[in-house]
């Protein structure tokens, strides 16, 4: 029973190579590889030795540990989890207290510089570490040990990516980023979205098997595969759009045959991330497709930038394909509040969103 | 007397820790301190209230659905919006799957392994295995080749040497009790669990877009919109692929959910006297019937006091009030008063020990979750308190479960009173919930027999429509108990945001009178055969479904924070 090959494994498990290869197929079109990679997708899973994970969670909401759950193909997706030694993930694994500390503190020993972090939650620098504290130690020294002796780190939801609804205005405690909290770490990718969609999780980790390599990132570190486009770019909805046929009021003729809802505050055209496409939940649906407009959630500060969420993004224009590609549609973003704005009845002097990427011109406006 | 710390429990939402004082092998007194702090009420102010509902929902990426229930409904309170009938079921139908997946996914992937030794389910005989589980239930995965082949894929994977999430863990404590055959029947039904739950949610990608976050919530009703004749809508496709998957979610809460529990629970029957804790239980009610002022609910609201089943108060929202004696919060008039949500106030300030530290100062503050009572009084939340409220009022679908539940263990109905009571009832409430979806998915197909395809009272929608200050409180039976939401509008934006959450009842310190929370005054009692390896201690603690980033928040309501509202 030692040393079980992958493919006795999936016997074991009743998974057929027939259902394996469809998998492997499945992440081929995540990752915007043709079919023809399918068979090296397959060779890398089952020949390579299994990755050491461990999965931190600071100010987080657990949502992407939710989402992780959920991914892909059940069984196949039981399988990646076992493909990976997950050593470590406060959500899911059985050992409690200074046994789970100790886990965690053997695989950071022996294993230096060969596992991978993953991160889900905001660090806070206030109140000397005291807003958030595991096993009596505070985030940030647990992540600036654990992410500092990392291959590499993966911020996983828009929370540890870009600091998210903590680090929203005025941010109470001081909530920072992965990259902001532990400055300098040489490998890091940020999965953002609120919370970030299982498929693309899983497709990373499958493109580093596969590969051997980490994939090309945006300007923002996110993987280009997931965040090269804009939702607006791919949206079912976008001939409606450039149509010019939109949804005035919820539940009216439009919004009940699927028109652009663009006028009911839809972000998509300021927002990149590959929902259109890959949809949620095993390709059931998406916001849109359900009749919600886009909220942005894969982008920094979306919580400040992209309120409120049912106000209009100015000057989208139609017929543009590929516009907002680069420069992400930032610009456009730090209008939204702007234009819509209704907060004028509010204290100005509480809104000091930090200065990042987007923030300055919505910063300005308030 | 040792001094036992737990930091932080795992197989939980967020991050707790507790210390207990234990002696004799018997816990003495213990302390629960939550020990993440983010602010999103102070976050919230100054905000579109029709936005509150999304960052609310934040709170909480387990229960994802709670929090953005419990908002629409206080601004809508406020401002006055009634959401239409399409818009009652399609929440309704939303929430039971949540309270369902939420109850499964805790039973067996967050609390089981405190029952189950995964480890000893190698020792067990396959063929005996499928003799226990056909047993107990029809469920077709029970044959003596299936164990067999569960039991190989973890021996394969024990033997691999790399343990992963199971690593560190208790297996082969002295109080794990179950028969090698009934640890492997669990095992696989823990592995189902996984696959079930994953089809289970696709209720919320439909009517929500996708999960975890559901987005399709709006002030004032659902942006899911109905019409059968539209393909963008939900259509009678929805409602078949909707109504297949309640039937499958009742599948496996029915025939293999219930089983488990009532086969695991007949080996530990003695934490059915165990963990009772405060003795009080409150429950708002939940689940409108109808789409009157005042409607009906499947779940009834109530409080018990002392464990008396024979009088059931109703609740009155203005006895709801929070202590912060022994919180990391500031009040202006000292740590004695007790505030009502509409008129509490916070100021977070961080005393604890500096980080990092072994141990908390608990004669001092040490939790950042406060302590909220009623009428003066520590209340537990939960499905066990709106089990027990629907049993006392003599509600006939709570009153056959849980009798039959009492009678299948040869227990009284004291025995509710414990942790395996919580387990129980929860596993009760999940069943009676997922029978009822059926009802509001009929009863959406009802209503577009009807053509009325209303999602949403527009009449509202516009801020321009609402008062220039208003307040309004929503709430909501969320899986883990009752939970409000305050809200003060002011020129159309929130001036103050606060919730008062069940893992907040639950996990709360001590208040300014020394009355401990529910967690605290549960574990009181509680066995611990190995201090180094407190397993019992987790098993009392899990039995409540900790979820802790909803239970830290700030409230902030206070005079001065008011007055800094100006009006443009």
């Amino acid at each position: 029973m030692f040393n079980l090959s992958l493919k006795e494994e999936l016997e074991q498990r009743g998974i057929s190579r027939r259902d394996f290869l469809g998998f492997c197929a499945s992440m081929a079109a995540v990752l915007g590889l043709p079919e023809t990679a399918t068979p090296a997708i397959a060779a890398a899973i089952e020949n390579e030795a299994r990755p050491i994970l461990v999965w931190l969670e600071f100010q987080d909401c657990a949502g992407n540990t939710e989402s992780l759950l959920r991914a892909t193909h059940p069984t196949v997706a039981d399988l990646i989890l076992d493909s990976i030694s997950l050593n470590y993930h406060e959500t899911i694994m059985a050992a409690a207290g200074s046994q789970a500390e100790d886990a965690l503190a053997q695989t950071v020993r022996d294993n230096a510089g060969k596992y991978i972090a993953l991160v889900e939650g905001s660090i806070p620098t206030g109140a000397d570490g005291g807003y958030c504290t595991i096993g009596g130690r505070a985030a940030l020294d647990i992540a600036r040990a654990v992410c500092g002796g990392a291959a590499a780190t993966i911020a996983v939801g828009t929370c540890a990516a870009f600091g998210g609804i903590p680090a929203a205005a005025p941010n109470p405690t001081g909530a920072l980023s992965v990259a902001d909290a532990v400055p300098g770490l040489k490998t890091l990718i940020n999965m953002s979205a609120c919370p970030a969609n299982a498929e693309n999780i899983t497709a990373l980790v499958v493109y580093y098997m596969t590969l051997k390599r980490w994939p090309p990132l945006d300007r923002l570190r996110r993987p280009l595969f997931a965040y090269g486009k804009t939702i607006h770019d791919n949206c079912e909805r976008r001939a409606h759009f450039d149509a010019g046929q939109y949804v005035e009021s919820w539940g009216d003729e439009a919004h009940r045959h699927g028109h652009c809802l663009y006028k009911m505050g839809c972000k998509g055209p300021a927002a990149s991330q590959n929902c259109p496409t890959v949809r949620w939940n095993e390709g059931t649906n998406w916001p849109i497709g359900c009749g919600h407009p886009c909220i942005g959630c894969a982008e920094p500060n979306f919580w400040d930038t992209m309120t409120p969420f049912y106000g209009r993004l100015p000057n989208v224009v139609g017929f543009d394909v590929g516009r907002w590609i680069d420069p992400l549609g930032l610009g456009l973003t730090g209008l939204v509040a702007a234009a819509t704005f209704i907060h004028g009845a509010v204290e100005v002097g509480r809104r000091r969103a930090k200065k990042r990427g987007t923030a300055e011109a919505t910063e300005s406006e308030r | 007397m040792t001094h036992v710390v737990v930091d932080p429990v795992t197989r939980i939402e967020g991050h707790l820790r507790v210390e207990a004082e234990v002696d004799g092998g018997v816990v003495k007194e213990a302390w629960s301190s939550s020990t993440m702090f983010r602010g999103i009420e102070l976050i919230l102010r100054g905000r579109d209230p029709r936005d509150a509902w999304a960052f609310a929902q934040r709170i909480c990426g387990v229960c994802t659905t709670v929090h953005a229930i419990a908002s629409i409904r206080a601004v809508e309170r406020a401002i006055g919006a009634v959401p239409p009938s399409n818009a009652r079921l399609l929440r309704n139908i939303v929430m039971s799957a949540q309270n369902v997946q939420d109850h499964v996914i805790h039973f067996y992937q967050l609390h089981a392994l405190d029952w189950v030794d995964i480890v000893n389910a190698l020792h067990a005989d396959p063929a005996k295995t499928a003799t226990l589980a056909q047993s107990i239930s029809d469920w077709p995965l029970s044959s003596a080749k299936y164990f067999s082949g569960v039991q190989n894929r973890m021996k394969a994977f024990v033997e691999r040497g790399q343990l992963g999430p199971f690593a560190n863990a208790y297996w082969g404590h002295p109080a794990y009790k179950l028969p090698p055959e009934a640890n492997l029947m669990a095992l696989a039904h823990y592995l189902e669990a996984l696959d079930w739950h994953r089809r289970f949610i696709k209720i919320h990608a439909i009517l929500g877009g996708k999960n975890p976050h559901l987005q399709s919530f709006l002030v004032g009703g659902m942006a899911t919109p109905v019409d059968p004749d539209a393909q963008a809508s939900l259509n009678m496709d929805t409602i078949a692929a909707l109504t297949k998957l309640a039937a499958d979610g009742k599948d496996f809460v029915s025939r293999v959910y219930i089983p488990d529990v009532l086969a695991i629970a007949s080996y530990y029957k003695e934490w059915a006297s165990l963990g009772a804790g405060v003795g009080n239980y409150m429950c708002y009610g939940d689940y409108p019937l109808d789409d009157g002022q005042n409607p009906e609910l499947l779940i009834p609201g109530g409080i018990i006091y002392g464990r008396d089943l024979t009088k059931i108060d109703t609740v009155d929202e203005t006895k709801v009030t929070e202590q912060v004696a022994h919180s990391w919060y500031d009040y202006a008039d000292g740590d004695a008063a007790a505030l009502n949500p509409f008129k509490g106030e916070t100021q977070p300030h961080y005393t604890g020990p500096k980080p990092p530290y072994d141990r908390l100062n608990v004669a001092q503050k040490y939790s950042w979750v406060k302590s909220p009572r009623y009428d003066g009084k520590p209340m537990e939340v939960g499905p066990l308190a709106r089990t027990l409220v629907a049993y006392a009022l003599g509600r006939p679908r709570t009153k056959q479960a849980v009798d039959k539940v009492l009678s299948a263990l040869s227990v009284g109905p004291e025995a509710l009173f414990s942790t395996l009571g919580r387990v129980a009832a929860r596993a009760i409430e999940a069943e009676m919930l997922v029978d009822s979806m059926n009802i509001w998915i009929e009863g959406l197909a009802d209503n577009m027999a009807r053509r009325d395809y209303r999602i949403q009272d527009n009449s509202k929608w516009d801020p321009g429509t609402w008062p220039s200050f208003c307040f309004g409180y929503g709430f909501h039976e969320s899986p883990r108990g009752s939970l409000g939401h305050w809200v003060h509008i002011v020129n159309g934006a929130i001036a103050n945001y606060q919730c008062v959450v069940p893992s907040t009842w639950n996990a709360g310190p001590r208040d300014a009178d020394g009355q401990p929370g529910p967690y605290e005054a549960s574990l009181v009692g509680t066995p611990v055969a190995k201090p180094d390896q407190p397993l019992e201690i987790l098993r009392t603690l899990h039995s409540f479904d900790p979820c802790m980033a909803c239970g830290v928040h700030v409230v902030d309501a206070s005079k001065r924070e008011l007055a800094r509202v100006r009006v443009a």
